[in-house]
């Protein structure tokens, strides 16, 4: 428990000192991204690393927040900070709904179902033009303030999206070493056992998608009142796809793997331009290679490899 | 609302329908021999038609030889993707056949996008495009050859899995992998022939429909899910049930998009699909009715 705080202690003081040795560079407004991915990929983490539930329909969360958000500042002129929490509300009770029949699938069909709850709400933001726009998208969404601080640079903007990443890490990692948490790794090893042992799987299940979703909707709002500007094309099945990769590259059931899985997806595009034509191809690939390889992805790959090559080295193997 | 429209809608919803039973039966057969849901099952529907354009344009083959040139090729790739994602897996849960299957299916999206670019690609008719009136509607020659290839395809598939050893051979894995290794079934073997045939079905779906669709990188998604949702309202049958499936998906979107609005087309699919995973995963006939291959 000590190690964990002290962990996190370091992680929250890298990430307030990080615009020190960037700030000003557009390199900026790529960590403003990390920091919202970082969110929906910890988001997804809890129900599919922890619950051992996947979802293929997250993006659709995320833009259900975000377009909520959006619509009620820009088009109702609400709040931001009244905007935001209902639209998690609103996001947190149509979860809870879907949860119900949608959780009780399981593997591949859950897959399917979740990918398809995706693919309509996609659809529908496409459709519904009055509200969203359509396809030309949805502008004019003020950005957030604090007493009399508008939220308008890259450098504001990171303070308060981290600030919020931060949160969700430190809740995580609470709710990774709590009743809850044991009861969800029970769910995921055996529902049965779990169930025999007294855990309500089925309403855990569906209370933890709720959660997930959550996470994904004030990420949305996040996202809106950032980039001010809103498209159905940013929350298509592919940046589901984006996010599952994020979270298996990371490592299934770690917080900051999930950080660190955001942390390449979105700075890879960045520092390879000509990567931007064959982002899906790398995608796929890492996916493929990651199952293969490094099922339990970069953070517990890498030093199971380091430990491989060093006692390889030494000759014994008897580490 | 005119009864020629209407049969109209049916029409050209039947010859969809078609398409969605082939991908469907694809989907079964990977099921059924492996219990996996191959989440690429949709990309080789696109393939079979990008091929045919290559085979067309590129080589100067015509039709007859181009068709199955673009069904060879793609079936290569099924191999290739079984014998490169799929056997390799030293895990195989659930999740992570989904992950690998989808990780494969955005691969082969993304090379196919790389090869054959982001454009729409049209294919000629197998036989002209002179109409066909049928009492008030017309149909094209396409659909008669889209429904023609369904039913030849369907029949040989029925053929294959109850008259030859090595369809009851597979038929046996499904029922139990175990057993039939026991009696010297080459198990592993049976699953890389479930995705040989199932990617050669998606190919030939993929080939006939692209005269009437057209075609490019990204059909794979809609088409695959599509096909999906016929197999569940089929209950993951391999035979005549998944068919019905597809058909009855084929109308309904037709008639929806034709009465009710087309913007809300694809929609129509996954609620029938989101409806029928939470009211009757079994399938629409049940389980009993539905023959599991």
């Amino acid at each position: 428990m000590q190690r964990e705080r002290i962990k996190f202690l370091i992680f929250a003081v890298l990430v307030f000192s990080a615009p020190l040795l960037f700030n000003g560079g557009y390199l900026m407004n790529v960590f403003v991204f990390v920091g919202i991915h970082t969110m929906l990929a910890i988001a997804l983490n809890l129900l599919l690393g922890y619950a051992g539930q996947i979802s293929l329909g997250h993006a659709g969360f995320f833009g259900l927040g975000a377009y909520a958000s959006g619509i009620l500042t820009a088009t109702f002129g609400w709040n931001p900070w009244l905007a935001m929490p209902v639209s998690a509300l609103a996001v947190a009770a149509l979860a809870y709904l879907i949860g119900f029949p949608i959780l009780k699938l399981k593997g591949h069909y859950l897959a399917m179902a979740t990918l398809g709850m995706g693919i309509i709400i996609y659809i529908v933001f496409n459709e519904t033009i009055d509200y969203t726009g359509g396809p030309s998208g949805l502008s004019g969404i003020p950005n957030m303030s604090l007493g009399g601080v508008s939220f308008d640079s890259d450098i504001k903007n990171y303070y308060l999206i981290w600030t919020c990443t931060l949160l969700t890490v430190l809740l995580s990692l609470n709710l990774a070493d709590s009743r809850i948490g044991r009861a969800l790794r029970a769910v995921h090893d055996s529902e049965v056992a779990a169930r025999v042992m007294g855990v309500n799987a089925r309403l855990l299940k569906v209370q933890i998608f709720a959660l997930s979703a959550v996470i994904c909707s004030l990420a949305g709002s996040l996202y809106a009142h950032t980039m001010t500007f809103l498209a159905p094309s940013s929350f298509g099945f592919n940046f589901s796809v984006e996010l599952l990769t994020m979270v298996v590259i990371g490592g299934l059931g770690s917080i900051y793997g999930s950080f660190l899985g955001a942390a390449l997806l979105t700075l890879l595009p960045e520092f390879l331009r000509a990567a931007h034509d064959y982002d899906i191809v790398i995608y796929g690939g890492l996916l493929m290679v990651m199952t293969i390889f490094m099922p339990g992805g970069l953070v517990r790959g890498i030093p199971a490899l380091v430990r491989a090559l060093t006692s390889g080295k030494r000759g014994g193997g008897n580490a | 609302m005119q009864f020629d429209q209407l049969l109209q809608y049916a029409v050209s919803g039947l010859s969809t329908g078609a398409i969605y039973a082939l991908i469907g039966i694809g989907f079964s057969i990977i099921y059924n021999a492996t219990g996996i849901i191959n989440f690429a099952q949709g990309e080789f529907v696109m393939l079979g038609g990008l091929f045919t354009l290559t085979f067309l344009d590129l080589l100067k083959l015509p039709v007859w030889a181009a068709v199955p040139c673009a069904v060879a090729a793609s079936t290569l790739a099924g191999l290739v993707f079984e014998r490169l994602a799929i056997r390799p897996l030293r895990q195989p849960t659930p999740i992570n056949l989904v992950i690998i299957t989808i990780g494969g299916s955005i691969l082969i999206r993304g090379l196919a996008m790389l090869f054959w670019g982001k454009d729409t690609h049209s294919i000629p008719s197998f036989s002209g495009d002179d109409p066909i009136a049928i009492g008030g509607a017309t149909i094209l020659p396409q659909h008669l050859w889209i429904l023609g290839i369904t039913m030849v395809i369907v029949a040989a598939n029925r053929f294959y899995f109850y008259h030859t050893i090595s369809g009851k051979a597979m038929r046996a894995c499904s029922y139990n992998p175990r057993a039939a290794g026991l009696v010297g079934i080459d198990v592993r073997r049976m699953v890389l022939f479930s995705f040989v045939i199932s990617s050669a079905m998606g190919a030939v779906a993929g080939i006939i429909v692209a005269p009437l669709t057209m075609t490019a990188y990204d059909v794979g998604i809609m088409l695959g899910l599509k096909g999906f949702c016929a197999a569940i309202i089929g209950g993951m049958s391999s035979g005549i049930a998944t068919v019905v499936g597809g058909l009855i998906l084929g109308v309904l979107e037709s008639l929806g998009a034709g009465l009710v609005s087309s913007g809300y087309k694809d929609a129509i699919a996954f609620i029938i699909l989101l409806l029928l995973l939470f009211l009757r995963p079994q399938g629409l006939f049940g389980k009993r009715e539905s023959e599991r291959v």
